[in-house]
């Protein structure tokens, strides 16, 4: 019963990638050559939204549907860790245009390499794991 | 409702993924893609080899779910509410990118110089693929949050990490497509 609540609502953010062309090579390429608003109208209209939405979790104190208190993990803090990281996600991003939700949307779509795409992110996520001790963060 | 067929305008899309968030965050989970790329791994007995990879990884299956999901909806999207017609970015863009030799600009979803299997015949193109995967799995657990978790629930949340992470988004991004594309396409 759970599984299902979460694939329906998987599926309703696939469909949403993909019709937003958010999940498509040349709109990412479009996105970083500052040609178009469609990217950042997606991308603005979202946090927009979900600003306005998390205030009023946090001012109404709204709770989830178990009734437990809906708490948004802050992130640790420090500069180094999510400037270079960050700086390197955006490399992959625009090279292979995908980031990790897109990725799975075109996996279902049926495009040919991006298994290789996906792949190689879970190959890059373990080297991670694995150098984690000698990164500054 | 020929509109379902077309690409959907902004003004709908970002709204909409306002509400899955919303939803998410309603049923008591957090919004974030890229955390599924770090249970995958642990699965597969990454947690054999590094301490990050031990996490009782059945605690995130609902996001496996989720990504499950995601994967139907591609599926779903691209099968029966498509109207096949190519991604239409802006003229500019799409000089740029005929002018690098992307001659399927304008008539697919995914350019064929990249991700067509006739490109398995250029060992160039599937370097590109292995790099630009690697460096998003690597990039985005190293900033600790992707698209998803950075850009999207992180600054609507108003921190400060994910504004970093997100200029470093974009820092990369048009390094890439400003200097890199020019040398290796």
């Amino acid at each position: 019963m759970k599984s299902t609540f979460y694939i329906i609502v998987g599926l309703f953010f696939g469909v949403v990638l993909y019709k937003s062309e958010a999940a498509s090579w040349f709109r990412i390429y479009e996105m970083f050559q500052f040609d178009s608003f469609h990217m950042y109208g997606i991308i603005g209209s979202t946090i927009t939204l979900g600003t306005l939405g998390i205030q009023w979790i946090k001012r109404k104190e709204v709770k989830a549907v178990d009734g437990s208190p809906i708490v948004i993990a802050s992130k640790d803090k420090g500069i180094a860790r999510y400037l270079i990281g960050g700086t390197l996600f955006g490399l992959g991003w625009a090279l292979a245009g995908a980031c990790p939700g897109p990725m799975f949307v075109l996996a279902g779509a049926g495009s040919g390499y991006i298994l290789v795409v996906i792949a190689s992110a879970i190959l890059g996520t373990f080297f991670y794991g694995i150098l984690r001790n000698k990164l500054p963060h | 409702m020929n509109w379902i067929f077309e690409p959907w305008p902004w003004y709908v899309s970002g709204p909409l993924i306002a509400l899955v968030m919303m939803t998410l965050l309603l049923a008591g989970k957090g919004f974030g893609m890229s955390s599924n790329l770090r249970t995958i791994c642990t699965i597969l007995g990454a947690d054999k080899r590094a301490e990050f990879f031990r996490f009782d990884w059945k605690s995130q299956r609902w996001n496996l779910y989720i990504v499950l999901g995601v994967a139907m909806g591609g599926f779903l999207a691209s099968q029966f509410l498509s109207n096949g017609e190519g991604v239409q970015i802006a003229p500019e863009s799409a000089e740029k990118l005929k002018a690098l030799g992307f001659a399927s600009t304008g008539e697919a979803y995914l350019p064929d110089e990249m991700f067509a299997l006739s490109a398995l015949s250029d060992p160039k193109t599937l370097i590109l693929l292995i790099v630009g995967g690697f460096l998003v799995g690597f990039g985005t657990r190293y900033a600790g949050g992707c698209t998803s978790g950075h850009a999207i629930s992180g600054l609507s949340n108003l921190q400060m990490p994910s504004l970093i992470a997100v200029i470093g988004f974009f820092l990369g991004g048009l390094l890439m497509v400003h200097f890199i594309f020019p040398i290796i396409f």
